[in-house]
């Protein structure tokens, strides 16, 4: 009887465990491995080559380049888009006229495809006509050409994420302050506490699972989503807007050359697992879990 | 702690409060008074409105109009935390990420109270309240009763000359519910606050308050000692939400005769109230019930049957449980006869000759002593 139990738990399972192996599991052994050989090209086969392709990882400029792009990427939207979240969260929280389309509007980058954020976004930056410098027109600025300079590249594909980040961010802030019981803040306003103290001694710490969770997710995705930079630079100017994940689709999928790509992807993998490790450990003692 | 100059309770005046939400109206008119150090209690059935009134006095909610004067100052416009007053929530509203000792000293905290005054306080309220083994606990750890010991513990640290409480004790079972009751009264003695207390449990309200407010409908039913309030309703509702079981009240017309002529003296349709515990079985009594069915106690029973076509309750020892079907006279004393204007609902208090009649003569003498802890 006991030994029936466990036979169909696991058959239960079996469906869920083969795709996360076939399609999680797999594919990532295989990219380790892969990362020592070389790549096959036509009669050519693949190749034990070692730790090659990593000494050629070490003394590639271009992917210093993209991982020290992504790190400040990375540092510019992650603080920016969790902290206008919080902001935007508590603004749409409290009761007011058109409570539900400043919500709305808060919420529909998230609901639009990056792609077509970033095709939005193109008109904006577009030199000469676009918004941005239809506005600095106004202003006697003359025509600017944000996405085509290595200078200021970087910092206008992170507009872009911050844009679209902010408010899917939102969504769960608010969830959380809208859980958090109002006599808490009634209480704390009776003892005294104004706006701000019931903000930062009350809700904020309240606030922490919620911040933990979200920022996982905002530097998940400062490696995962490359999609606008596809639309909006390509990279570009000199790889000054290209990030690991765009350099590991130009490596493998461009040039084919996979095992290279397999090892960029190894480093990716690496750097996130440490990322979000060291985020637990971190947060854990300031997090109170209910 | 003891209760200095500084700690004596200050008086509270609510003074003709309206509260309507569009359409709705939650409170209009109510005056109250509340002396100082004393323990008023707002009674009503739920959805009266005294939840709303506690959180007008506490500034946390403005009324349409009206004011409210605390020790003598026009509070109405005034801020919460400007009012000088602590309050306790139903949910005791225990900040769940500190622990207990912070959550008691977060007023102090706010108010920049310096750390060596704020730990000794701590140490008195903890004593007091015997959190001393818990102070470093989060409120997630600790049972109901020691979660209700630390929201009064934030609310008596402040030590505040008003304390407001918003029925505190009914998220506890009924055995420390009971414990907490005495234990409250004797704080609020000895601290000497003001304490306003909203609770739609009838016990509570009698057993620790010098005053109780009921309230209904948003208005104000009848504010008096706990005695009076059941000796001398002021309306119907009163005399029927005072008393378990409730008092009951019977039209005019089912006393036939005497009923008939106690309406022409009085000039309007009445209401005749008579406590279940009031009424004895007497063969010489003028009221005749029909018994319908019996409730054993224990130490007491509970007849139930008809006087005239309305339904009645009789409390009489628990031996004497009668069958059902039977016939049954019953006597009662004439100062426990109350007549309410049955159209108004008001107490009648001249008194109607007509309504004596009821009370057999033999009866007049013995006076029905309530017993609280019955109630």
């Amino acid at each position: 009887m006991k030994r029936r139990e466990w036979v169909w738990g696991w058959a239960l399972i079996l469906p869920a465990l083969t795709f996360i192996f076939l399609f999680t599991h797999f594919p990532a052994v295989m990219t380790v491995i892969n990362s020592f050989w070389s790549t096959p090209r036509g009669r050519r086969p693949a190749r034990f080559v070692g730790l090659e392709n990593y000494e050629r990882l070490i003394n590639d400029p271009t992917f210093w380049k993209v991982l020290t792009n992504n790190l400040w990427y990375a540092l510019g939207t992650i603080p920016l888009s969790i902290g206008l979240a919080l902001l935007m969260a508590v603004f749409v929280n409290r009761p007011f006229r058109g409570r539900a389309l400043a919500r709305m509007s808060f919420f529909t980058p998230t609901v639009l495809p990056l792609i077509a954020v970033a095709n939005i976004w193109l008109f904006f930056y577009t030199p000469g006509f676009g918004l941005i410098d239809q506005i600095l027109g106004v202003f006697g600025v003359g025509a600017t050409n944000l996405l085509g300079q290595g200078g200021t590249a970087l910092p206008a594909i992170m507009a872009v994420a911050i844009w679209k980040e902010a408010g899917f961010f939102m969504i769960f802030y608010l969830a959380a302050l809208q859980a958090i019981p109002p006599q808490l803040s009634e209480a704390a306003r009776i003892e005294g506490a104004g706006r701000w103290t019931i903000f930062r001694r009350i809700t904020f710490p309240l606030l922490m699972p919620t911040t933990l969770f979200v920022s996982i997710n905002a530097v998940i995705n400062a490696f995962r989503l490359v999609d606008h930079i596809f639309i909006l630079t390509g990279g570009g100017p000199d790889n000054a807007s290209s990030l690991l994940l765009f350099y590991i689709y130009e490596t493998s999928f461009r040039y084919w050359d996979t095992s290279f790509g397999a090892t960029l992807t190894v480093v990716l993998l690496g750097l996130l697992c440490l990322l979000a490790i060291g985020q637990f450990f971190l947060f854990d003692r300031k997090v109170h879990y209910k | 702690m003891k209760s200095d100059a500084s700690r004596q309770g200050r008086e509270i005046r609510i003074e003709g409060i309206e509260k309507c939400w569009g359409e709705t109206t939650a409170l209009s008119g109510v005056d109250i008074t509340v002396p100082a150090g004393s323990f008023t209690a707002l009674l009503g059935p739920s959805g009266c409105g005294k939840s709303t009134l506690l959180r007008i006095v506490a500034g946390l909610e403005a009324p349409s109009s009206g004011r409210v004067r605390i020790g003598g100052e026009d509070m109405t416009q005034r801020p919460a935390d400007k009012r000088n007053l602590s309050m306790v929530f139903q949910s005791y509203a225990l900040f769940p990420h500190l622990s207990v000792a912070d959550n008691i000293t977060f007023g102090l905290r706010t108010r920049r109270v310096a750390k060596a005054a704020r730990q000794a306080r701590l140490e008195r309220v903890a004593a007091l309240l015997g959190l001393g083994p818990y102070l470093e606990r989060k409120p997630s750890e600790l049972s109901g009763g020691q979660q209700q010991r630390v929201a009064l513990g934030r609310a008596v640290i402040s030590e505040r000359p008003v304390c407001l409480m918003d029925e505190p004790l009914s998220n506890l079972d009924a055995k420390l519910r009971h414990a907490m009751r005495t234990e409250l009264r004797a704080l609020q003695r000895s601290l000497g606050f003001t304490m306003l207390y909203v609770t739609h449990d009838q016990v509570e309200a009698i057993t620790m308050a010098d005053q109780v407010v009921l309230i209904n409908e948003g208005r104000v039913e009848q504010a008096a000692p706990p005695h009076a309030l059941y000796e001398t309703p002021a309306t119907s509702f009163a005399a029927r939400f005072i008393g378990t079981p409730p008092m009951n009240i019977l039209p005019a017309t089912a006393l036939g005769e005497i009923g008939a002529r106690a309406e022409a003296e009085a000039g309007c349709a009445l209401h005749f109230g008579i406590r279940p515990e009031a009424l004895r079985p007497d063969p010489m009594g003028m009221l005749k019930m029909h018994v319908t069915g019996g409730e054993y106690h224990g130490a007491d029973a509970l007849v139930m049957g008809r006087i005239g076509g309305t339904e009645a309750l009789v409390r009489v020892p628990g031996k004497t449980l009668p069958s059902g079907g039977a016939p049954m006279s019953l006597a009662v004393a004439p100062q426990d006869i109350h007549l309410f204007n049955a159209a108004t609902g008001q107490r009648l208090d001249r008194p109607i000759s007509a309504a004596q009649a009821l009370a057999s003569n033999d009866m007049a003498q013995a006076t029905t002593v309530p017993d609280l802890n019955q109630i």
